[in-house]
């Protein structure tokens, strides 16, 4: 049985395929827990977590929430705009005034890549990192391809797209090391400029056709078109993305008859993906949802476990 | 292997013929009653339960609910372990109120085991009863529980260890005490 061993959690480059498997494992295990009459469980009674997101997240930070909350945990949420980082106060003093507060767990949302890695050098306290940036967002890739196993059962040579903004995305960047570690066959799909350049090197294959992407994929995983990071030039216009690589019926025809299709929100319904597909029969969005759940659970357990070990 | 360090206590018969006992005993005790459940406790109770369940249900001619119970998360030394905590799928796939419930463990010794699976058992509802069966009941208790059906009580140390071996992962059944 591998030993978790590590106070954090910052992103899935640096993780071994057995560390994976045993959150997906552990998280196996707690998917029970939701589906209880009393959904709690005693495991971190006493415990303290902080939520510290400083960009908006709907659905990240409730899911965190819910998750330590059914562990027995206390949670804290901080939203930036209303805390003392508007100011001035810098991510480090923010961690280390958690810290002295005795929390023991900081969950960190933050829009520089890199940013949970460098609160973790800076605090004893056990980190997770909820997005950082363009750089990763490992619980979402984790939810992912927790999704993906329940569904197909073996990851090991299942081909998924990935389709959207890969360039900015930390969902599309987790996902590769994810899945790549763990066997599968990666595609990345978007427009050339929202590529990352050297993308090859991370063990993908990459492709400008949504209908190449699709054809022989097991799984395709929309990405939301972050036009709220529009940097000008390298953009496309709404519809133009829509005609060119939303994923629609009409397209889904041409794969396999059960691919799945994921999404992790939040859904720009008849941009990226159209609502057809979006509620239809092969579309697992609101599992996943469910999905993130057991895997929070799993990745808050397994860092509190460590920090006594240790 | 120095054999005066180790005795056999229990072998696969006598494993056999205690698991039959206490079915008889758990259905001479739960006479008249509405019904009855068997719940084991993971890892080897699990097995045990299993076993329990087809010996009641041969007697009775009737089928039995079986749970599965994993205790992991409500252990109160799970924050000091040492080793990594391996947490394992509880499974109670049916109403437990107004029933008889069975936990099953392998071995009864300091009772923490069983505090925390009643706490993990009440979480799933209000059962009519709980009792205790075990294959070994080993003393040392730490905590006011006891069992109601014993295959065997076994005087030890503290400094003793009791193995139970079960066919279903140790390919053979058998229980050991080992100084």
């Amino acid at each position: 049985m591998t030993k978790w061993g590590q106070k954090d959690l910052l992103g899935l480059e640096n993780l071994s395929r057995e560390h994976i498997e045993l959150i997906l494992s552990t998280a196996e295990s707690f998917k029970e827990v939701s589906t209880r009459g009393i959904k709690k469980v005693p495991a971190l009674r006493g415990k303290t977590v902080v939520n510290l997101f400083y960009e908006p997240s709907t659905r990240t930070r409730v899911s965190f929430e819910i998750a330590a909350k059914r562990l027995s945990a206390d949670v804290i949420n901080i939203a930036t705009e209303t805390s003392s980082v508007k100011k001035g106060e810098t991510l480090i003093d923010t961690g280390l005034s958690i810290q002295a507060l005795k929390a023991d767990v900081i969950v960190v949302r933050h829009n520089a890549s890199g940013a949970a890695a460098m609160l973790a050098r800076h605090v004893d306290i056990s980190v997770v990192n909820a997005g950082d940036g363009w750089h990763e967002h490992p619980t979402q890739a984790l939810l992912d391809i927790f999704t993906l196993k329940q569904k197909l059962g073996n990851i090991k040579g299942l081909r998924v797209s990935i389709v959207g903004d890969i360039a900015h995305s930390r969902v599309a960047r987790s996902n590769i090391w994810g899945l790549t570690k763990l066997g599968a066959k990666v595609t990345v799909c978007a427009p050339e400029l929202l590529i990352p350049p050297e993308v090859e090197k991370m063990g993908v294959s990459v492709t400008h056709s949504i209908d190449s992407a699709l054809s022989r994929a097991d799984a395709v995983n929309v990405l939301r078109m972050q036009f709220e990071r529009d940097t000008g030039a390298a953009f496309p216009r709404q519809l133009e993305y829509f005609r060119n690589f939303a994923v629609t019926e009409e397209r889904l025809k041409k794969a396999k008859k059960d691919i799945i299709v994921m999404h992790p929100g939040p859904i720009n319904r008849g941009i990226e993906i159209s609502s057809a597909v979006a509620d239809g029969k092969n579309s697992v969005i609101l599992e996943q949802v469910t999905n993130g759940i057991a895997i929070r659970m799993a990745v808050l357990f397994l860092i509190s476990q460590a920090r006594r070990t240790q | 292997m120095e054999d005066k360090d180790i005795r056999e206590i229990m072998d696969g018969r006598s494993i056999e013929n205690a698991l039959t006992r206490i079915a008889h005993e758990i259905i001479e005790h739960n006479a008249g009653d509405s019904g009855i459940a068997v719940v084991g406790i993971r890892t080897r109770g699990e097995y045990l339960a299993h076993r329990l369940v087809a010996i009641i249900e041969k007697l009775k001619g009737t089928k039995l609910p079986l749970g599965l119970l994993d205790i992991t998360l409500y252990r109160d030394d799970l924050m000091i372990a040492d080793s990594q905590p391996v947490v394992h799928e509880t499974k109670i796939d049916f109403d437990v109120s107004e029933k008889n419930i069975i936990l099953v463990d392998d071995v009864l010794y300091t009772g923490r085991t069983i505090r925390a699976a009643l706490d993990a058992f009440i979480d799933f509802g209000r059962p009519q009863s709980i009792q205790l069966a075990v294959l070994v009941d080993r003393g040392h208790r730490e905590l006011p529980i006891r069992a109601d059906y014993v295959g065997k009580n076994i005087p030890t140390s503290k400094q003793e260890t009791v193995v139970v071996r079960l066919n279903e992962i140790d390919n053979k059944d058998q229980v050991l005490v080992k100084n």
